[in-house]
């Protein structure tokens, strides 16, 4: 049985705005394939102070779904359709006191009904980007879809190396053989062999650097993150460095959220391996502060 | 707890008498068997007596035919793997698309080693086509793996026919009839099958104790190797006090065998009709005419079944779902998109499992409750309307898939 919480209990067995918006003037429906979930997301927007006067849902789904749809309509109810659309998956889930790993996707079905409700009373067309695949690392959520374009846009070639880019394999490590076998997969697509135990990629910085070549080089290795942390939403900026400690401001999504610390350790990680030096990496006050609402 | 447990194919629980004869294994019979003092014989010969429980119950000839290991999925790898190193050259399997994933999980691995493993499929109502199995029939086949009756319909498979033509072949065959052994009277020497998987869990011995029927003449080789009990192939010391377990639930099994299919399926009959009569847009998985007495699955159109299942638990009832959310996996069951049910109500499959401590109290209870529940449910559905699903509900309601 699923550990939830009482909150998504409750949203359950008692969910509210369930049922036919009469009225309604924006409608998104969305699902997910995989796991047979589908929610229909029905606004009645107020056209001169674009104020969301009433949200209901029709779910197709799971306990979570369900909650998921609940906790949503709550939330967005009497908010404007742009205060709304920042509404992000986790914060449905912190509404919730927290989802299991494996249910995060209901939230993230929840924030694209919504983005489609809104799309659809804006008489625009969303069309979804994402693509979900099956969960490899269930400690932080990553599905294998995005691992295998991890690895490829950066060519990756270690498990730690998709550890360091996506988290995943940084938990319990029980999907260390899931993540080998998709490097397998990628790797020979590129024609290379994968070996077990192989250090990230080949560094090729010199010792005695000069302090603007190690900064270009701080921000090489920053640069090749920065995709990863954007799909999350978020971003990092280099704001200083004094000797051995690099002061980084991190951005959006990925700021102050629980993965915050583990994002930042890959980075450390990473930037050890190329400048070939111990080095700290700290994150400055403004992203340490800012709202926690990271997507896993 | 007080409650209602329809959950008996996920597993039981251990009968009283079971425990009873268990305990004084802990602690006064607490040898082991391989010793030569006294504490030690005792032992040795109570594993003897359980032995010859198993043999009667699966009706094999000789009681060196069960080989005691730790449980279904145990048996199921040892099967697999002894029947593969025996035969060095073969190098096919052949099993079914609905098989437990104990086998399912082990051929994949097997086919990133190099074995070719061939999936009979299965049609809308669980049931194999033997014209596609004769045609792989190849000198190639080391081993055929079907299951006797499926966890989640319960359907039966021939797996006696088959492996009478498994033998014409020469090919071993090997059934995980971890869901049959207990429900259905089995007479194994009568058979062609080479190897059969047993969980004690499943028929009211405690978790953890499986068996290994192995045909006397089959070619062997263990998967764990060391000391020589269970005359070396299976080796460790043995789990006395379970095997005792095991060895006391089967003798209770074979005395209710008829309990079982008369009264069993009879409850089980009366809780699906009620169901379906009074729940629009349900039905049957599997093949009712053709399952075990004790299992009912029935899927409920346009809602999702870990949604029911959290509701019936409110209720006190427990029963599970071939739903993807109710497992970690997401996927949808895989027996169910086997069979070709539509994914509006594959993941609406509940199953409902009774033992032979189900009561007609119990059934009524649950035959009360579920009607609500699954009319609960649908007023969320995007599907439904009113009473009935919306018209064309696959075009009233066509989401965009991420
Ligand atoms: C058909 C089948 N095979 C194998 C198993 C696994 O048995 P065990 O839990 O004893 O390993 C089960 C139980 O879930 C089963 O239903």
């Amino acid at each position: 049985m699923w550990d939830y919480s009482e909150k998504v209990k409750e949203h359950f067995f008692q969910p509210r705005n369930a049922g036919v918006l009469e009225g309604a003037n924006g409608v998104g429906d969305v699902g997910s394939i995989s796991c047979g979930d589908a929610l229909r997301l029905m606004l009645k927007v107020e056209p001169e102070t674009d104020i969301i006067l009433n949200a209901h849902f029709q779910t197709f789904g799971c306990g979570s779904a369900i909650a998921s749809s609940s906790a949503l309509t709550e939330m967005i109810k009497g908010k404007t359709l742009d205060e709304a659309l920042k509404v992000s998956n986790q914060d449905i889930a912190d509404y919730l006191d927290g989802l299991p790993p494996e249910k995060m996707h209901c939230s993230v079905m929840g924030r694209e009904a919504l983005q489609a409700a809104v799309a659809n009373y804006r008489g625009e067309v969303w069309s979804d980007d994402h693509e979900e695949g099956a969960l490899v690392c269930k400690c932080f959520a990553i599905d294998a879809v995005l691992i295998e374009d991890t690895i490829r846009a950066n060519n990756l070639c270690s498990v730690q190396d998709v550890t360091n880019y996506t988290k995943a394999g940084g938990g319990c490590s029980s999907c260390h053989e899931g993540i080998e076998e998709i490097l397998v997969k990628v790797m020979t697509e590129r024609g290379e062999t994968f070996k077990p135990g192989a250090v990230a990629q080949e560094a090729v910085a010199p010792a005695g650097m000069t302090n603007l070549q190690r900064i270009r080089k701080i921000e090489a290795v920053l640069d090749t993150v920065r995709p990863q942390l954007k799909r999350d939403g978020g971003d990092i900026e280099l704001v200083d460095v004094e000797g051995k400690t690099i002061f980084v401001n991190m951005k959006g999504a990925c700021a102050g959220c629980q993965m915050e610390a583990l994002t930042l350790q890959g980075i450390q990680q990473k930037l050890m391996e190329e400048l070939k030096e111990f080095i700290k990496i700290v994150p400055t006050k403004a992203g340490a502060l800012s709202r926690a609402t990271c997507q896993p | 707890m007080e409650g209602i447990y329809f959950d008996n194919n996920a597993t039981t629980r251990v009968d009283e008498a079971v425990v009873e004869a268990m305990l004084p294994y802990f602690t006064e019979q607490f040898g082991n068997p391989s010793s030569m003092h006294s504490f030690g014989n005792k032992v040795g010969l109570a594993i003897k007596k359980a032995r010859m429980q198993v043999q009667e119950l699966l009706g094999a000839e000789h009681d060196s035919e069960i080989i005691f290991t730790s449980c279904g999925t145990e048996s199921d790898s040892t099967a697999i793997l002894s029947a593969l190193k025996a035969q060095p050259e073969r190098k096919e399997i052949i099993t079914t698309t609905v098989e437990h994933p104990a086998i399912l999980t082990l051929c994949a691995y097997l086919e990133k080693e190099g074995y070719k493993v061939h999936y009979l499929k299965v049609d809308g109502k669980g049931r194999l086509d033997l014209d596609e199995y004769k045609k792989l029939l190849t000198d190639q086949v080391a081993v055929v793996s079907a299951m006797w009756a499926n966890n989640e319909t319960g359907t039966f498979f021939p797996v006696v026919e088959m492996a009478e033509l498994a033998n014409a072949a020469g090919a071993m065959f090997h059934t995980d009839a971890v869901q049959a052994v207990g429900k259905v009277p089995l007479n194994l020497k009568d058979t062609k099958i080479d190897m059969v998987s047993v969980s004690g869990h499943k028929l009211h011995a405690p978790k953890g104790i499986g068996v290994l029927y192995l045909k006397r003449g089959t070619r062997f080789r263990p998967l764990l190797r060391g000391g020589h009990q269970e005359r070396g192939r299976r080796a460790g010391t043995e789990n006395s006090t379970s095997i005792v377990g095991l060895g006391k639930a089967a003798e209770m099994a074979l005395e209710a065998m008829t309990f079982e299919n008369t009264e069993v399926a009879r409850l089980r009959d009366k809780l699906e009709a009620g169901i379906l009569v009074k729940v629009p847009r349900s039905f049957v998985t599997g093949d009712p005419s053709n399952r075990l007495p004790n299992t009912s699955n029935i899927a409920f159109e346009f809602i999702e079944g870990e949604a029911i299942l959290l509701l019936l638990n409110k209720f006190g009832i427990a029963a599970s779902s071939g739903s993807a959310c109710t497992s970690g996996s997401l996927e949808p069951s895989h027996v169910m998109r086997a069979m070709g049910i539509p994914y509006t109500a594959a993941h609406g499959t509940v199953r409902f499992s009774l033992s032979r401590y189900s009561t007609e109290a119990e059934v009524d209870r649950v035959i009360a409750v579920v009607p609500e529940i699954i009319a609960q449910l649908r007023k969320l559905s995007p599907y439904w309307e009113g009473d009935g699903p919306a018209a064309e509900p696959e075009k009233a309601f066509a989401p965009t898939y991420a």
